[in-house]
């Protein structure tokens, strides 16, 4: 069987799952995974924070009457999984139920050509050192810079007692860089990431081009002014700034929410949503990017689903558990941290597809207003619609032109009123990584679009 | 000595075997329950065992690490192999070392709650239906509550060094909280109710339901407040996250690397004679509280900020040596995963002599800021500035007023701290940045960017 190796055996499985049905339940399910990783960090131009580890375990589930009983458990020797099967039906009260015998499947994984763990640890710490060294000649102002490595390979398998049985083998690779501008007493900070469900050769192609990034984000900062405060036209910068639309829309759209009645575009299924200009995704087979699987964390095949058309609601992102309660199909977005957690809607890459205006149009359009080239993060309420993203490149627009720079922004706003004031979104477009938390899950999201232009929204300042 | 600390004694023996200088393990196993209710149904009930090491291995100035989940001989082994491993790609650092041993640590008593285990799973499922249906019965406009969680833990904690630092604890820790939705004219308005205790008796669920509805009922009918400066109360559970951002940056690692806006400000005056900020380690009530820090060193009390002045920095080992300070205990990590850094135990703001109506009505015109959000995103670690998104209601004629969304507050760490004009009487411990005690906050002034 591809993807999973040795991880779950057969017999083992249905073994498992026949004990975790003994109490009664009407779906049973095992998750077993084994994860590796080694991250390292330079600092003052020295390699530190070397860390490496490698973690193995199951989680058993058993759905009863609406309640999951969930249990894990470190390691996968067949008494590690057989006592988590116990645990999660230990509280059930029912006559045993029979999983069905199990068809393997082997779906294939995201290629990797050069597997990290491969690698010599010291051209890790080489590609390190690449870094520092880009983002200290970037300037004599720059007075510090750091960057990471990490790489992490997790493999699952997955069996249910609907006689699935599959698995995947994940490879992550991911560099940051961040920059510390100082002059005088003036302070600033300037961050850049490299990531995807790739190997090492994500890094063939000049990976200290981001250090460069991140320094020339932190001196352009010195000249900053304080940003402005109040309504007005802002426009948001492609790759990262698609975590406006993550925020404002991806998880509102994440079936959990809806169906607790916790999320605005509740019931607003088929209706219009936002101009006809704007067309949405999410996808999980994007090849190579940060927020692809070849399976989401319940065996089912990640998809291309499309979220918005041209401006109505169409689809929201569901995993087994809301699609049965919804009775439409999976979307492959059932998605957990690791075998410690219960699987639970997830966005995977989530991106605006691009449209018919020119970034400088967009740009040319605003009498006064401001540019969000990217952002240090977002939060979002899903249920009153309530958002807010960090603002960690961002200029002054004044007369069709871009003029200063500004720190310490931060756009406020909510979602439905941002989502149908988007009045232009621009032909150029490309991915960024991010890692997503929710219900205290970090899964790694892509975000995308090309430039996108919001006719008013609240940007908070310290300015006038 | 238990079966963890003999554990991580081997992984500390496999290392110097293996060609570590000093090496240092933290094992930890731990018992964990979580209940998630929904609509008077419980939707999930978990129950988990975890169990593994973190090993930290020195080659001279050199530093490595190393974690899994096999404990077993050869799982041992491997572990100790790649923390080795580690500290041969890492480069040299003078002030890097294994911390030795510094006399026996406090006992400190009332740690763990053995009545956790009499509270079969039944037990806390109903407990915390109880929270929803408290926020449910408390006000009429509650529709719906989220989600309503309990979560309860009992852990061990075993640390040994070839240096001879280390010990071995337990403890125990649980927490119950909601997110109630209300009904209001313009959508809903969501609240957030939480306690937190040593054992599920010790919980008041009706209390922690009743807060989230009075949270999110209160909310009903908000709107944007008008751009402007003027004096902010900050709740508790906001003055939490802004008090874990000042132990960010008193931690000796940011300040020695210049990335703190406290950097070279030891002994000067950074807060109002208002603001005063102890590190606690070792007291009762705190959930950070242990006799000893992640790399088994001795926790302690701190003055961080008194009489507005800046007292001391946290230190961990390395810290301490590089500075040419003592460690004061704060070594932390987010378990066996992650080497130790320096981090804050309990932060504990002394409490003012004013009562929250007090300082409302000290205030006179201005802000009650009850949530924020975006401060991953929103505050700059090196020089402290922020703008965060907020909510709250407005104070008028030093009374609470009307309700107020979407808008952001904006300063600086320090320039905050010295806008402190008066900390109230009724501290609460908040799980948020961290485990802090911390009592309402009155800011003389701060700009507010609304519509």
């Amino acid at each position: 069987m591809s993807g999973n190796g040795d991880l779950l055996d057969a017999a083992v499985a249905e073994r498992v799952l026949s004990r975790a049905l003994s109490r009664g339940g009407e779906f049973a399910e095992v998750f077993a995974e084994r994860r590796g990783g080694l991250t390292m960090a330079i600092d003052e131009s020295r390699i530190e924070s070397v860390q490496s580890g490698a973690e193995e375990g199951a989680g058993v589930r058993v759905l009863s009457g609406g309640t999951t009983y969930f249990a894990h458990v470190d390691g996968l020797e067949p008494a590690d999984l057989e006592r988590a099967a116990e645990e999660a039906a230990a509280a059930l009260r029912g006559g045993a139920a029979e999983p069905r015998p199990l068809r393997a499947e082997a779906p294939s994984p995201q290629p990797i050509e050069r597997r990290p763990g491969e690698v010599a640890t010291e051209r890790k710490a080489e590609l390190l050192r690449e870094l520092d060294e880009r983002a200290r000649s970037a300037g004599a102002e720059i007075a510090q810079a750091m960057a990471s490595y990490g790489e992490a390979r997790r493999q699952v398998a997955i069996a249910n007692s609907e006689g699935l049985l599959s698995g995947d083998d994940r490879t992550r690779v991911r560099i940051g860089a961040q920059a510390v501008a100082r002059r005088g007493d003036r302070v600033e900070t300037g961050a850049e990431t490299l990531g995807a469900h790739r190997g090492f050769e994500l890094f063939d192609d000049d990976p200290a081009a981001i250090a460069a990034a991140a320094a020339r984000k932190a001196l352009t900062l010195l000249d900053a002014g304080p940003a402005p405060t109040g309504s007005m036209p802002v426009v948001v910068g492609g790759g990262f700034g698609g975590v406006l639309f993550h925020e404002m829309t991806g998880h509102g759209l994440e079936a959990d929410h809806v169906q607790k009645g916790a999320s605005v575009y509740g019931g607003k299924l088929g209706e219009s949503v936002a101009r006809p200009l704007l067309t949405a995704y999410d996808d999980g087979r994007m090849p190579g990017e940060w927020g692809s699987d070849a399976i989401d964390d319940e065996g089912a095949p990640t998809q291309k689903t499309r979220l918005i058309d041209e401006g109505r609601l169409v689809a929201y992102l569901h995993d087994r558990q809301s699609a049965a309660r919804d009775g439409v199909a999976a979307t492959g977005n059932g998605r957990r941290e690791s075998f410690r957690h219960l699987p639970i809607p997830r966005m995977t890459n989530t991106y605006i597809a691009p449209g018919d205006a020119a970034p400088e149009a967009i740009i040319g359009d605003v009498e006064k207003g401001f540019y969000a080239v990217s952002f240090a993060g977002g939060q979002v309420d899903p249920a009153t619609g309530d958002f807010v993203f960090g603002v960690n490149e961002g200029y002054l627009i004044e007369g069709g032109a871009v003029t200063r720079p500004c720190r310490g922004a931060t756009l406020v706003g909510n979602c439905l009123q941002a989502l149908a004031a988007i009045d232009a979104v621009g032909d150029d477009f490309w991915m960024k990584t991010g890692i997503c938390g929710k219900g205290g899950q970090k899964v790694p999201v892509g975000t995308g679009q090309g430039h996108v232009r919001i006719a008013s929204m609240t940007v908070g300042g310290t300015g006038e | 000595m238990s079966e963890l600390a003999e554990l991580a004694r081997r992984a500390v023996e496999q290392a110097v075997g293996g060609g570590a200088g000093d090496a240092e393990a933290y094992a930890s196993e731990a018992e964990n329950r979580e209940v998630r209710v929904h609509g008077g149904e419980v939707e999930s009930l978990t129950a988990a065992t975890q169990r593994g090491i973190g090993l930290r291995a020195w080659i001279g100035g050199r530093v490595g690490y190393g974690f899994g989940t096999d404990l077993s001989p050869r799982g041992i082994a491997a572990i100790a192999g790649r923390a080795v491993e580690a500290a041969r790609v890492a480069d040299e650092d003078e002030f890097a070392a294994a911390p030795e041993a510094r006399g026996e640590p406090d006992a400190v008593v009332g740690l763990s709650d053995p009545s956790r285990s009499d509270w079969p799973a039944r037990r806390i499922a109903e407990l915390t239906l109880a929270v929803e249906r408290s926020a449910l019965e408390s006000d009429r406009r509650i529709a719906a509550v989220e989600q309503a969680v309990y979560f309860d833990s009992a852990e061990r904690v075993a640390i040994a060094s070839s240096a001879g630092a280390g010990g071995e604890y337990e403890t125990t820790s649980c927490y119950a909280y909601l997110q109630a939705l209300a009904d209001g004219a313009n959508g809903r308005e969501t609240g957030l109710g939480f306690g937190l205790a040593r054992g599920p008796a010790a919980l008041d669920p009706v209390a922690i339901g009743r807060e989230g509805a009075e949270r999110a009922a209160e909310m009903i009918g908000s709107a944007k407040p008008k751009s402007r400066s003027c004096a902010v109360v900050l709740d508790p559970t906001v003055a939490a996250s802004f008090v874990g951002l000042l132990g960010r940056a008193a931690g000796a690692d940011a300040v020695q690397r210049g990335r703190s806006p406290l950097a070279a400000r030891l002994g000067e005056e950074v807060a109002s004679g208002a603001f005063e900020l102890h590190d606690d380690g070792l007291d009762p009530a705190g959930f950070a509280t242990a006799p000893i820090d992640a790399e088994g060193v001795p926790r302690r009390r701190t003055a961080l900020i008194e009489e507005g002045r800046l007292r001391t920095l946290l230190h961990d080992s390395y810290t301490a040596r590089r500075g040419g300070a003592a460690s004061t205990g704060s070594a932390g990590r987010s378990g066996y995963r992650s080497m130790p850094v320096v981090s804050a135990s309990n932060l504990v703001v002394a409490p003012g002599s004013q009562s929250l109506e007090g300082l409302l009505g000290e205030a006179g015109e201005g802000i009650y800021v009850n949530d924020v959000a975006g401060l991953h995103s929103g505050v700059n670690p090196v020089t402290g500035v922020f703008s965060v998104g907020a909510s709250g209601r407005a104070i008028r004629g030093g009374e609470r007023g009307e309700p107020l969304r979407e808008f952001t507050i904006a300063s600086d760490l320090v320039s905050m701290l010295r806008a402190v004009r008066a900390a109230g009487s009724e501290p609460r411990w908040v799980p948020f940045g961290g485990s802090v005690s911390v009592p309402p906050l009155l800011i003389e002034e701060m700009a507010v960017s609304g519509s």
